[in-house]
């Protein structure tokens, strides 16, 4: 069953066509990249699956359920949680904090919960504090809660955007750029990761990418873009030698 | 045919209203769209003006004369001097600010300073006291049925027309207005290609704040009478002004200053309103347009989020 | 007693004293208490009129503080609290009766002003709220029922078990449990799922919303708390002047109520409330400045916003 069903989406920024009439499928508990040259327009489309940019036409369904043009937050909610490809963390407080802001949908408590503190509220944020902690523990930085977030080294920074990602405990998580200024150790400590998402705790992932070693080797299914237009999918042996993809990587080799 | 007549009236009445109203309003679009800052004191920067205009008229009266002559030196001295105190404001006040890469909310904050000061100290100054401008100007001008337009009226709307062209060639015409357009759109880019942006800024502070003023000597004339809290709430207005028009658009806030001095006139007619209610109506188009076209008329719409 | 001791102790925590220094904040909140024995009238007025800056002070740094938001038309929820009250007093209800209503009717407001306003950026926010600030005040001159320009006056004192409060030293103790009221509620409001998710916006609105955070409804319920707050310190006024007008609320009223919060230092309770005790007692110590104070005042905003933006309380972490 697919989790995510993109159709015909196409965005536009006045006369400039982003997006155009992208369509791909997403099974349930698999990984995927979205792949392209620079400036096809892969974090355009990201940008209008998570909420963040407004689609002109089109359909995106989560689920089954519609969420072209909602507002990011009801898309989180929904169970589709994303990261940043530049680090938006929040910088002035711990790590825990960053994290704790993904059980935010997850969590009920309002106002009259914070000013007369019933059980029910401090056994939610109980509850809050112990899932943080174990998607923190996930990623491998649970000693590190209560740091400032600014404090860290960027690898670690990069690890709180996860972990705050899975404590919306999401059924999708999408990955913007995870691979990003990372080092090499760090890139197949983050191919291991994100096995273990899958696999541990059954989200289902989908990555955009520059790092062709990374996507080849983690990725069961890579859909590759180019001026905004669905040019090849398949596995990744399927793709590497898609001549299509070649062309748009590489440029055409000879004008004939 | 009263009725015409009251409706010509009116828009004659509505136009002076206005003109003031757009040449405060510039003053907030320019260094809106240099700075992106809410210049929350030019509303007193005008009111400040108006009393550099009473002071040079005093002591220029007894020489050239109270009539135009004086008048027109009392504007230009004005101009000059508010100028320069805007260029002040700013490098004391708002670069420190922008030298730290300050968050707008603070920059914001740091206007209401200065208002603040500006506004009380003019108010101990002049013992929150009125000033009159004894000008001496009558109420002569050309009678067109029952529609009565004065000379001044007539000098008013024609210097706003002046000081409007003027600023309109420098704008476009002027290398420093070249790089006022250029440090809009990206003052980063500026730097590097070696354009002196705080003195550019500065410069628009100038331009900005004599234009106001000028609309404060015109405002003590035409009036007759200032004091010091007589910047507030045309501060708010202009800015209403500069919002219809497009904030950031400098054509955008000519023509915001002259529609919103129609429509109030138009809504101090109305039995429904009337002046005791004229500034509610005021901020209430605010309000209405901010929520539902804040880009204006003539402002440029920005991408959806990021 | 045992209460008292933990509640001292969180206040420690929160204001990140040492145990010294949370010895002195016990000292100092005896003699907050006592002061009323020892002080004249004089002394009794300014501290009353510092406790109910506090109160106004705590609840807009809900609104600027924690969420963030810039707010110029406070005073607007203050007017909404008092004419409430002081309308509903001449018509025959009980003070204590009016207070719900006084509240109800100012968190309507804020969410007329808030609702359609929260989405706009925030200097567009602050001509907003300064422009319903006005037209509050303007409502208020030209309304029959607010009394037109020369307000309420004759508005009754209100009594509690049968003890009319008439005298200075029964205000002051109101308003100190209504300071103390509002500390525990800012407190913990800032340590809830509510005041994180107002300090996530505050960092980066588009991060907090892609981990689920509504930030329209979020920056709403700040509106909403900061306008009861006001509403109250609003209906407390109201029996406590006995009179009320129109210009009491005027936007320098809202301006000196934002300095207050930022010479403490925004988003922090201590800071609030240095901020407020400076606002009231500064032009009390130099009684001969008179129109020099708010010269002095708009000054003072540029110095700090330019050498100390972060307000004169420090930084608790480092």
């Amino acid at each position: 069953m697919s989790i995510l069903e993109v159709k015909k989406l196409t965005l536009r920024f006045g006369g400039l066509t982003a997006v155009s009439n992208l369509s791909f499928e997403l099974e349930e508990n698999t990984i995927m990249s979205l792949i392209g040259p620079n400036g096809a327009g892969k974090t355009s489309a990201f940008n209008c699956l998570t909420g963040f940019y407004k689609g002109s036409e089109g359909e995106i369904l989560f689920k089954g359920q519609s969420i072209f043009r909602q507002k990011p937050y009801r898309i989180t909610k929904l169970g589709m949680a994303r990261t940043f490809q530049n680090l938006r963390l929040f910088k002035d407080m711990t790590v825990l904090e960053n994290v704790m802001s993904g059980m935010h949908s997850r969590t009920s408590a309002g106002i009259f919960g914070a000013i007369l503190r019933p059980p029910s509220q401090l056994r939610e944020e109980k509850k809050i504090k112990q899932v943080s902690k174990e998607c923190l523990d996930f990623v491998g930085i649970l000693d590190k809660e209560s740091r400032l977030a600014r404090n860290l080294a960027y690898g670690d920074q990069r690890r709180v955007e996860w972990a705050r990602a899975l404590a919306t405990q999401p059924q999708l998580l999408l990955l913007d750029e995870p691979a990003a200024g990372l080092n090499q150790d760090e890139k197949d400590q983050l191919v291991s990761l994100i096995r273990r998402i899958r696999k541990d705790l059954g989200i289902t992932v989908l990555l955009i990418e520059h790092d062709m070693g990374l996507v080849m080797k983690v990725s069961e299914k890579i859909v590759v873009i180019d001026y905004g237009q669905k040019i090849a999918e398949g596995t990744a042996e399927e793709v590497k030698n898609n001549p299509r993809v070649i062309e748009a990587y590489l440029g055409k080799e000879d004008e004939e | 045919m009263t009725v015409f007549y009251i409706v010509i009236q009116q828009i004659v009445n509505g136009l002076i209203l206005g003109s003031f109203y757009s040449l405060i309003a510039l003053g907030y679009s320019m260094v809106y769209g240099i700075i992106k800052l809410l210049n929350f004191a030019h509303g007193d920067i005008y009111m400040v003006g108006a009393f550099v205009g009473y002071g040079a008229l005093g002591i220029l009266g007894s020489r050239l004369g109270i009539g135009w002559l004086g008048i027109a030196a009392a504007l230009l001295i004005s101009m000059f001097l508010v100028g320069l105190l805007g260029m002040l404001v700013h490098r004391l006040a708002y670069q420190p600010l922008i030298n730290k890469r300050a968050p707008r909310m603070s920059l914001l904050i740091t206007a209401v300073g200065v208002s603040f000061t500006l506004f009380n100290g003019v108010m101990v100054l002049t013992n929150g006291e009125y000033k009159t401008f004894n000008t001496g100007l009558g109420y002569e001008g050309i009678s067109l049925g029952l529609v009565n337009i004065t000379y001044t009226q007539i000098i008013m709307v024609v210097a706003t027309g002046i000081l409007m062209l003027t600023l309109y060639w420098f704008i476009n015409r002027t290398l420093y207005g070249k790089a006022m357009r250029a440090i809009a759109l990206d003052q980063d880019a500026c730097r590097l290609m070696g354009i002196n942006v705080t003195k550019t800024i500065g410069l628009t502070f100038f331009v900005g704040s004599a234009l106001a003023a000028a609309a404060g000597v015109m405002a003590g004339v035409y009036y007759g009478s200032i004091q010091f809290y007589m910047g507030f709430v045309i501060g708010l207005k202009a800015f209403t002004a500069a919002v219809i028009g497009g904030i950031g658009s400098i054509p955008g806030a000519m023509i915001g200053g002259l529609i919103l001095g129609l429509l109030e006139t138009a809504g101090t007619q109305l039995p429904f309103i009337g002046s005791a209610w004229k500034d509610v109506f005021s901020f209430g188009i605010l309000i209405l347009l901010l929520v539902f076209k804040p880009t204006g008329i003539l402002g440029k719409s920005e991408i959806e989020r990021m | 007693m045992g209460n008292s001791v933990g509640l001292m102790d969180r206040f420690r925590k929160i204001l990140g004293l040492r145990k010294t220094q949370g010895i002195l904040l016990a000292v100092l909140s005896l003699l907050v208490i006592l002061l009323p024995l020892v002080a004249n009238n004089y002394i009794e007025e300014v501290a009353t009129n510092t406790l109910f800056y506090i109160v106004l002070a705590l609840g807009l740094n809900i609104v600027v503080g924690y969420a963030g938001l810039v707010d110029l038309g406070y005073a607007a929820f203050f007017a909404v609290g008092a004419y409430t009250t002081g309308i509903f007093m001449k018509f025959g209800l009980n003070f204590w009766l009016t207070i719900p209503i006084a509240i109800l009717f100012s968190v309507i407001a804020g969410i007329i002003i808030g609702g359609p306003t929260l989405r706009l950026r925030s200097d567009y926010l602050a001509i907003v709220t300064l422009g319903f600030g006005e037209i509050t005040r303007i409502t208020a001159r030209n309304l029959k029922i607010t009394g037109g320009a020369s307000g309420l006056v004759g508005i009754q004192r209100p009594s509690i078990f049968g003890h009319i409060l008439n005298q200075i030293t029964d205000f002051y103790y109101l308003f100190l449990v209504l300071v103390v009221l509002a500390i525990i509620i800012a407190i913990r409001l800032h340590n809830s799922r509510l005041g994180r998710a107002w300090q996530y916006i505050r960092e980066d609105e588009d991060a907090a919303e892609a981990m689920g955070i509504d930030p329209v409804k979020t920056k709403l319920y700040a509106y909403m708390i900061g306008a009861s707050f006001g509403g109250i310190a609003g209906a407390f006024f109201a029996v406590k002047m006995t009179a009320i007008s129109p210009e009491t609320f005027a936007f320098t009223q809202s301006a000196l109520i934002l300095l207050a919060v930022i010479l403490g230092g925004m988003g922090k309770i201590p800071g609030a409330i240095l901020g407020a005790a400076f606002l009231v007692l500064f032009p009390e110590i130099f009684r001969g400045i008179g129109q020099m104070r708010m010269l002095l005042f708009g000054i003072l905003l540029v110095i700090i916003m330019i050498f100390r933006p972060q307000g004169l309380w420090p930084e608790r972490k480092g």
